[in-house]
């Protein structure tokens, strides 16, 4: 059974195959260039190099977000029209929870990040236990300030992982001091493979896979949505925490 | 001789609407599907593109999905899959691109792009084939253009808007006078029960222009109102209505028969979501029956953007083997020809 896996949610793009327990290839850039234009040719020369034809493609996963909204959007697309013309299962995770497996085997705490601008971070808080993350922070768009704030209420060491870490740095070290750990380049971007296994666990443990209608996670309303919820009275609800599937 | 059948399936995504169609050998529309979004967009008084963004990709593999069944098609029987490359909204059009390209990934069938404009155009075809040569008038909200067709996939611009596209300035005269989104049907209705009384601006441009100007025509709605209120004067909107819409309609006219005659041919095309308007249509169809000019205006339902004018115009580019590959991407600014004449 192989599985293909593709993540645009980033700057980071990634496209990994996996078969049973083994990568048999990865391709992953980080570049600020056209995912819509990169993606499917970039899925393409995996496969001709694996000497797979997409038919060969018995499961699929994609990142639902969050990240760049156009970049989910990307991904997502292309991964449930595959599958639907395919007639195969798609599974879909968070780009922060396989931006947190590069931290899988720390002992402390695991904070992936992306810069969601005006000093906020998407977010998410994960301690590694036995190779599994357990979320203690649900994911969100939050505050840096708020996050160093429930950060500050451990105590164990805690590793930031992303590209955009070095945007808060200086805050990040100023309240948590040598508990701070930065990730080193290769941890710092999510890896396609990360996503595939994690989806291939799902798959094992028989949790049913997206629909057809499955809509991404952007962890934020939209800007003109926002407007008009507050303008009736009740803007706070929705902003917060991710739907669970 | 057993006649080929050729199965296109078209996409679109270029605005507010999410569509798929199957047309089969460029005519035949066999599934139209279009999930409108105009419900949403109303709230905010115009289409936002990252909630059209989002609306488009929840929904566009159940409308894909819809288009088969509908058309009684099996995606092993497409011959093709034509998406709208552009313009519009760059949101909006990705998912449209996105979905075709992995459509066509996965199943190794050509790809084809096609232009919004030369699809609303095609629009006609699907009722009655197009003869060449023709000259089309594309009215909607982001364009206005008059276009020179010597044969299929052949287009010259023979004149554009210079600044708002004549859908664009319906839509912002409507909110100026308070009207709901989206504006131009609204004049449409409220302009039948007026006169044209008021004194409005054409803009002609130079002597024989092709091109068009609008912004001029919605400054000197807005001094009106400016000046009525300083004054204290109630303004009859039904005939502001009315002499706005006529002020658009005389221009768009005109220019139109213009263009059949610089260029002389016999056929004119109406085309886009303006085409919808009903004085439109009646003015016109009056003029080119007095001109001795064949009128093709295509029905309703087929003027506002959908995806099997896609499939349609896609299907000439198909026979003519013009694919696109799969680092296809979608183009905001999309020009129709590389040049204008
Ligand atoms: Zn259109």
């Amino acid at each position: 059974m192989k599985m293909l896996a593709m993540d645009t949610t980033t700057l980071v793009m990634g496209v990994a195959v996996l078969e049973e327990g083994k990568v048999l290839g990865e391709v992953t850039t980080n570049l600020s260039k056209k995912h819509s234009v990169r993606l499917m040719p970039t899925v393409d020369a995996l496969l001709k190099d694996l000497d797979l034809p997409i038919e060969k493609i018995d499961v699929l996963a994609v990142t639902d977000g969050p990240g760049s909204y156009t970049g989910i959007r990307i991904g997502v697309t292309t991964a449930k029209t595959i599958a639907w013309a395919r007639k195969i299962p798609l599974y879909t995770e968070s780009s922060l929870t396989v931006l947190a497996m590069n931290g899988l085997h720390f002992s402390g705490l695991v904070v992936p990040l992306f810069d969601a601008r005006r000093q906020r971070v998407y977010t998410g808080v994960y301690r590694p236990d036995h190779q599994h993350l357990t979320e203690i922070l649900p994911q969100r768009v939050m505050p840096i300030d708020d996050l160093l704030g429930h950060l500050a209420e451990h105590t164990e060491p805690v590793l930031f992982l992303g590209d955009d870490v070095k945007n808060f740095q200086e805050k990040i070290i100023c309240q948590l001091g040598t508990r701070a750990i930065m990730g080193g380049p290769a941890e710092n971007i999510p890896r396609p493979s990360q996503l595939a296994w994690l989806a291939w666990r799902k798959m094992e443990q028989g949790i049913p896979s997206a629909s057809e209608t499955m809509t991404p996670n952007y962890l934020q309303l939209t800007q003109a949505e926002a407007n008009l919820l507050q303008k009736q009275g009740n803007g706070e609800c929705l902003n917060g925490e991710r739907r669970t599937d | 001789m057993k006649k080929r059948r050729d199965l296109v399936l078209g996409i679109e995504t270029s605005c507010d609407e999410t569509s798929a169609a199957v047309v089969e050998n460029g005519t035949k529309v066999l599934s139209n599907i279009i999930s409108s979004q105009m419900d949403v967009h109303r709230q905010f008084g115009g289409v936002v593109p990252e909630v059209a963004s989002r609306r488009h990709v929840e929904r566009i593999t159940v409308v894909i999905d819809q288009a088969l069944r509908e058309a009684h098609v099996s995606l092993e029987e497409i011959n093709a899959i034509a998406v709208t490359q552009g313009p519009g909204l760059v949101g909006a059009l990705l998912i449209g691109v996105s979905a075709a390209k992995a459509l066509s990934f996965a199943t190794g069938v050509p790809l084809i792009s096609v232009h919004h404009i030369a699809g609303h155009i095609y629009a006609n075809h699907l009722v009655k084939p197009l003869e060449f040569p023709l000259v089309a008038l594309v009215v909607s909200g982001g364009h206005t253009e008059l276009i020179y067709m010597e044969g299929h996939n052949q287009f010259q611009r023979l004149g554009r808007t210079r600044d708002d596209a004549a859908g664009e300035a319906f839509d912002k005269v409507a909110r100026l006078i308070g009207l709901p989104y989206p504006g131009g049907p609204q004049i449409d209705r409220l302009a039948a029960q007026g006169s044209p009384s008021y004194d409005l601006p054409r803009a002609w441009l130079e002597p024989e222009s092709l091109d068009f100007s609008f912004s001029g025509l919605k400054s000197a709605v807005i001094q009106l109102l400016h000046k009525a209120k300083q004054k204290n004067e109630k303004i009859v909107l039904p005939d502001l209505a009315a002499s706005f819409q006529q002020s658009v309609l005389e221009v768009l006219i005109t220019k139109a028969i213009r263009a059949v005659r610089q260029t002389g041919v016999n056929h004119l095309l109406l085309a886009g979501g303006v085409s919808a308007n009903s004085a439109l249509r009646t003015q016109l169809l009056m003029r080119c029956e007095q001109e001795g000019i064949c009128l093709h205006i295509p029905p309703l339902e087929l003027c506002t953007d959908n995806a099997a004018m896609i499939a349609s115009a896609g299907t000439y580019l198909y026979y003519e083997g013009k694919y696109a590959d799969l680092s296809l991407n979608a183009d905001p600014g999309l020009a129709l020809v590389s040049s204008s004449t």
